[in-house]
């Protein structure tokens, strides 16, 4: 009952008319970004966190914009799947297979809306199961030491790559070079300063939101300059969009496939090294074996199709949330970056979260709930409207999404160096997207990394600097050898799992959800 | 190709990163760890992964043409002078060229140039600055 009253307080902290605007405001933009090809939901809520944060908004109104931007950015990228066959962001690429030929048939309203209550249904009982499931993993997490941690810190990094990774050389290589940028300037043990070459701008380190927005916004531009691509891919216009409601009949039909693929998305939002991209091809591909078992109706326009992977991107998404908050280790590249929004408004999350900021965590949770009623409210009529912004060219967007980037960069600090060491994260994004370097790794490099080095540093130094600490209790060991098992798995089964899931359609630089 | 040099570049970064760490001062008042092992881990796992990359590559991206590389570098030099001028120029004006160059270099006609450079400028400044309250970097006008 316990957890029913915890809610209710939640609601309390987040019914109020300035929350309820920015939860709007977010869910709108988050649908925008998520919709437009090239903004996926990492990089709305990267460029918006600065300016939540120079805006003075407190620690609940900001988490409750931004999460709502993430939840938005979920359904958003369904809609240029449907209408124009390109994925607005990754996860949503499953969401092409069934959803383009159903509006090439005539029925786009009908996949749109269809799609927009699987989103919903997957995010709601994803919701659900992130508060029953978060609070027993708090019970876990809560008998962890130091040396525990850096075990699970370890198994963040080595299962980031994720099951679809390809090369896991270079998620390590990413990995360590987001931990190595973590350990510029002055050391906070004892003092001295690291790898600042003496320019006194880095005895404070560098600031995780300037990397952040570098590497994920600011590489986008580049991308764009490189290809001059600089025209709407929308011929969106063109696609009738049609009766806005489904029959009966069609919801009947995909419920059950709803159900599945929820519970299937949330286990791959929870498990490390999964995430929502993989929520939806696992979502997909169950429910393809399950009902089209000759193959007939999958990818030639079957409902079903369209409400497996919406259904199980938008759960994994909700299950996402579990480690981010319980544990303080985000599984995914947004949570990742929702992460760096809890550090920059200086809450720790992990197990304390839930008992030193019960608000924060509690008014999160019942955002998540507003967002999705919202964004069902929006999403299907007025689909229509977003439709029109796949219209708007990246030769605008871009050039707003960069100064929009440096303005929110700029409030922070108002130092020109922040705006060049951004820019010159921009120009390294730009090169590891080419090399198919992952860039999540880095940002949870540049997050984790002081927090790493100081439990590995206690675990030692409490038991007199004995390394062999590390390995010492049953549950380190249980954590490192999940960890092994996360980081070697790929290398056996990742390109097979990859090239299914880029089958559709493969696209550049795509970053993972 | 490409990868094998990514790998040197990084084996080369790996090591100029154990050095920086091997050249960490040590304080007096040190714990049993130290400032320099983690550092030192890391640059293993930095130098090992390049190896990695460079031992067993990935096919080569595709490169841009030479013109689309100048285009690129040309970008960021554009974003590093805004960055320097923005406080010299004011918000409004270095904002305005800035997104102009950009726009343009998308490919948008003269007068879109002008508009969509001049729009997002002024629109950024209103929404953020006059309803926001965001404080954005003052020019000599004043804006």
């Amino acid at each position: 009952m316990d957890t029913f009253m915890s809610l209710a307080d939640g609601f309390a902290i987040a019914l109020t008319w300035q929350n309820i605007l920015l939860a709007l405001l977010g869910c709108f933009l988050g649908t925008i970004m998520g919709a437009l090809p090239g903004l996926g939901p990492s990089n709305g809520v990267a460029i918006l966190i600065p300016l939540a944060f120079t805006l003075g908004l407190g620690a609940t109104p900001s988490l409750i914009l931004l999460t709502s931007v993430y939840y938005g950015a979920m359904y958003g990228g369904r809609i240029s799947s449907i209408l124009l066959n390109i994925p607005g962001d990754e996860p949503a690429m499953m969401t092409c297979l069934d959803g383009y030929p159903m509006a090439q048939k005539g029925m786009a309203g009908q996949a749109l809306s269809l799609s927009g209550i699987a989103s919903f249904v997957g995010a709601f009982f994803a919701t659900w199961g992130l508060i029953f499931l978060a609070p027993q993993l708090v019970k876990i997490a809560l008998l962890f030491g130091p040396a525990e941690y850096f075990a699970l810190f370890a198994l963040a990094f080595m299962t980031l790559g994720g099951v679809s990774s390809t090369n896991q050389a270079k998620s390590a290589f990413a990995a360590a070079l987001g931990l190595g940028l973590a350990m510029i300037g002055v050391d906070t043990q004892t003092g001295v300063p690291r790898f600042t070459f003496g320019e006194v701008h880095l005895y404070d380190g560098l600031d995780f939101l300037v990397a952040i927005v570098g590497l994920f916004a600011l590489s986008e531009v580049f991308i764009f300059l490189e290809h001059r691509h600089g025209d709407a891919d929308g011929t969106a216009s063109k696609i009738k969009v049609g009766r806005l409601t489904p029959p009966l009949s069609m919801l009947k039909q995909t419920t059950p496939t709803m159900i599945r693929s929820t519970l299937l998305g949330f286990l791959a939002g929870v498990l490390p090294g999964a995430g929502a991209s993989l929520g939806s091809f696992i979502a997909y591909s169950f429910e393809k074996r399950l009902v089209d078992k000759d193959g007939k109706t999958f990818g030639k326009g079957d409902p079903r199709g369209v409400a497996a992977p919406e259904a199980g991107n938008n759960a994994a998404a909700g299950g996402a949330l579990v480690p981010m908050l319980a544990l303080g280790v985000p599984g995914s590249g947004t949570t990742a970056v929702l992460l760096a929004v809890l550090l920059s408004l200086n809450i720790t999350p992990g197990p304390l979260l839930f008992s030193q900021n019960p608000d924060v965590v509690w008014g999160l949770i019942a955002a998540l709930f507003i967002a999705n009623f919202m964004l069902l409210a929006m999403n299907i009529p007025m689909v229509g409207l977003f439709t029109r912004v796949l219209m708007v060219p990246p030769r605008i967007l871009m050039p707003v999404v960069a100064m929009v980037s440096f303005v929110g960069i700029y409030g922070i600090s108002g130092s020109s160096f922040d705006l060049l060491v951004m820019v010159g994260f921009g120009m390294l994004g730009w090169i590891l997207r080419k090399f198919d370097v992952p860039l999540v790794p880095i940002i949870l490099g540049t997050l984790l990394g002081n927090a790493m080095e100081n439990n590995l540093r206690r675990a030692i130094t409490i038991d007199n600097g004995n390394w062999l600490t590390l390995v010492d209790s049953p549950l380190s060991i249980t954590l490192w050898l999940i960890a092994i098992v996360g980081f070697i798995l790929p290398l056996i089964i990742g390109r097979k799992v990859k090239s299914k899931m880029h089958a559709p359609r493969d696209e550049e630089g795509s970053l993972a959800d | 190709m490409s990868d094998r040099i990514f790998g040197l570049v990084g084996l080369l970064i790996a090591i100029g990163f154990a050095f920086a760490a091997l050249a960490i001062e040590e304080s007096f008042l040190s714990d049993a760890v130290g400032p320099k092992a983690f550092p030192l881990i890391i640059a293993t796992i930095l130098g090992l992964s390049s190896i990695a990359i460079a031992l067993k590559p990935d096919a080569s991206p595709t490169w841009p043409s030479l013109g689309r590389f100048v285009e690129i570098i040309a970008a960021a030099v554009v974003m590093m002078l805004y960055a320097e001028l923005l406080p010299v120029f004011g918000f409004v004006i270095a904002t305005a060229f800035a997104a102009a160059y950009l726009t343009w270099r998308l490919g948008s006609g003269a007068v879109a140039t002008v508009l969509t450079g001049v729009g997002t400028s002024v629109g950024i400044y209103v929404i953020f600055h006059l309803v926001l309250g965001l404080s954005l970097a003052r020019g000599p006008f004043g804006f």
